[in-house]
């Protein structure tokens, strides 16, 4: 069964506590987000035999909406910051194709996720440049997100911030659109959360390089005599 | 009939109404107009020494349910602000002149009063193939537009036709039906509404006499005091809805309580107007007080938004019927199928590579040798 010589592995510290900070808070932001959201388009039907005075379930449930946006979009500029500060795994140009190299990788990884061909070459041991990609591509989701989300909210707030996106409504032609588009990309969360986690479980499954936990812990493992930095 | 003449208090002394009168219409013009107690004086002084403006209103696509609702006003003495003590020059509904005669009082008016009469234009404009599919003594509606507009004090925009296009701009808008802000280069006050609420016109009219210039506009040009907040801000229903208790069909028990209707498709919550503070009719109800959702007429595009008794509206491109909601439901079953199906391949496809991390894992007894964690 097991090898004759086992394989020594390099352990790699590829996700920074800010970027895995980052991570989680998102992924509760956006879980909580899509929860919330569906209700205030679609609220259950409940009635009580109380007074309606007595009853304020919508109102928490648009309170939890409104404050985890202001959580998801600040802790969003976090991540945009660090881009620019943090490690290599972490930096900006890891999300925009600009090499070639890019585009080679881009292909090798669909060669490998969808036609489920044999690892050729080597992926990247942080994003690779098609998940660089798509992560580039959800960051204009969440900035749509964020801008129509405010937009909607600047008029029920005296607050300014909220106020500063109000430009976005005559632009779109009105609330309802707005909303309307508001609504329609929370289901690119839901689709997102489906393929990601897959797609995490499934690198870790045929790479076996912890890619997980590594989200947890921050560490990677690399065959030594394949790791290049 | 083209005068600028004498001021409305004049007017109205010799029609036999008295000072007390008087006083109680400028009361009611200045609470229309919202403007505060101490601002009184300056509405009574506008009305007894300014000149009355004449006042020019085209007609052009439309149904004419703005000059309908105007004469509607709650207060008859409102509504007299245009019908009676203004100089109503040219309106095609109401006028008695026809014909060239009509034509000469409009062309009058712009010649005679450059710079200081007020135009207020009912419907939008169509400008495909030359402007053909509205025309008014062979002219085409832009062409008289343009003119008219030239040398008004102000312009104002009433209703949804002129504001935002209305139903004759909805898809797939067959005569490129155009609101005039579009057309025009100047400042165009937007009363939008189908029809706009009458209070609210005699509002904006009476703040362009009294103050001689606009009220404050919003970005959509819209005076702030009728449109900066939703008819969901106002409406005495919005408890149920924070609440969350909403009807559910429209002959169900919440409704007979009078629950909230966002459920029903009201449009309550993205629609900027007065309604819930006016109300209509002399402050009788409103849309959502007599059981119906706010249909949101005077949002842009009102009519592309619909169904009107949903929520969500249909999603352009995929039936009538679905939503973004089952375009959403839909795709995250497809990613969801997909996945299991992706998982299932793997275990066939890649079960080499599975196989040669599992041979080139330690085994249990070399673990236990040289582990230390």
């Amino acid at each position: 069964m097991a090898s004759a010589q086992p394989i020594p592995y390099q352990r790699v510290y590829v996700w920074e506590f800010p970027v895995r900070l980052y991570h989680w808070v998102n992924a509760v932001c956006v879980v909580a987000l899509g929860v919330t959201g569906y209700l205030i388009g679609n609220p259950l039907a409940i009635s009580y035999s109380s007074e309606a005075y007595q009853q304020y379930w919508f109102g928490w449930v648009r309170f939890i909406h409104f404050v985890t946006a202001f959580v998801f979009f600040f802790n969003f500029l976090v991540r945009i910051y660090w881009g620019f500060v943090g490690n290599d795994f972490a930096r900006w140009t890891n999300f925009i194709p600009f090499k070639r190299a890019q585009y080679r990788e881009m292909v090798e990884v669909l060669k490998v996720d969808v036609l489920q061909t044999k690892i050729r070459g080597l992926i990247s041991l942080g994003h690779n440049a098609l998940a660089g990609l798509i992560y580039f591509l959800s960051f204009l989701v969440f900035l749509f997100q964020a801008i129509t989300g405010f937009a909607l909210y600047s008029s029920m707030s005296d607050s300014f911030f909220p106020r500063l996106f109000a430009w976005i409504v005559p632009l779109m032609g009105g609330d309802n659109p707005v909303r309307q588009w508001h609504h329609v990309f929370m289901w690119f969360f839901v689709v997102f959360v489906i393929v990601h986690v897959y797609l995490v479980f499934y690198h870790d499954y045929v790479e076996g390089r912890g890619t997980t936990s590594s989200m947890v812990g921050g560490y990677k493992f690399e065959r030594e005599d394949e790791y290049k930095s | 009939m083209a005068d600028s003449g004498p001021p409305i208090w004049q007017v109205m002394q010799s029609k036999g109404y008295s000072r007390r009168e008087f006083m109680h219409f400028c009361s009611f013009a200045a609470a229309a107009a919202g403007i505060h107690a101490s601002g009184l004086l300056s509405v009574v002084h506008a009305f007894e020494k300014k000149p009355r403006p004449p006042v020019i209103w085209l007609h052009f696509q439309e149904c004419t349910c703005c000059s309908e609702s105007f004469i509607r006003s709650s207060h008859p003495i409102v509504a007299d602000v245009l019908l009676d003590t203004l100089s109503l020059d040219y309106t095609e509904t109401l006028q008695a002149a026809a014909g060239h005669q009509a034509e000469k009082c409009l062309q009058d008016t712009i010649k005679n009063y450059p710079g200081q009469y007020i135009l207020l234009v009912e419907g939008s404009v169509p400008t495909k193939d030359g402007g053909v599919y509205c025309m008014i003594g062979g002219r085409t509606a832009e062409d008289i537009l343009q003119e008219a507009a030239k040398s008004a004090a102000s312009v104002i925009a009433w209703g949804s036709c002129a504001s935002n296009g209305c139903i004759q701009s909805a898809s797939p808008n067959p005569t490129s039906a155009t609101p005039i802000h579009k057309l025009l280069s100047r400042t165009v006050i937007n009363v939008p509404g189908c029809p706009p609420i009458a209070d609210v016109m005699t509002g904006v009219v009476t703040h362009l006499l009294v103050f001689g210039r606009a009220p404050e506009l919003d970005s959509q040009g819209r005076p702030r005091e009728f449109y900066s907040r939703r008819v969901h801000d106002t409406c005495y229903r919005r408890p149920y809805y924070d609440a969350g208790l909403f009807v559910e069909s429209w002959d169900d028990e919440s409704a007979r309580k009078g629950y909230c209707l966002y459920k029903m498709g009201c449009r309550g919550p993205v629609t900027y107007n007065a309604c819930g503070v006016t109300k209509w009719n002399n402050g009788v109800s409103y849309p959502i007080q007599s059981g119906h959702g706010c249909i949101g007429c005077s949002e842009n595009g009102f009519w592309d938004n619909g169904p009107f008794y949903q929520h969500l509206a249909s999603f352009p491109g995929f039936g009538i019927e679905s939503t973004a909601d089952t375009i959403g439901t839909a795709l995250g079953l497809t990613a969801l199928g997909g996945v299991a199906l992706h998982a299932i391949t793997t275990n066939i496809r890649k079960r080499k590579v599975i196989q040669e991390l599992k041979d080139d894992s330690l085994s249990p007894e070399k673990t236990a040798e040289g582990g230390d964690n």
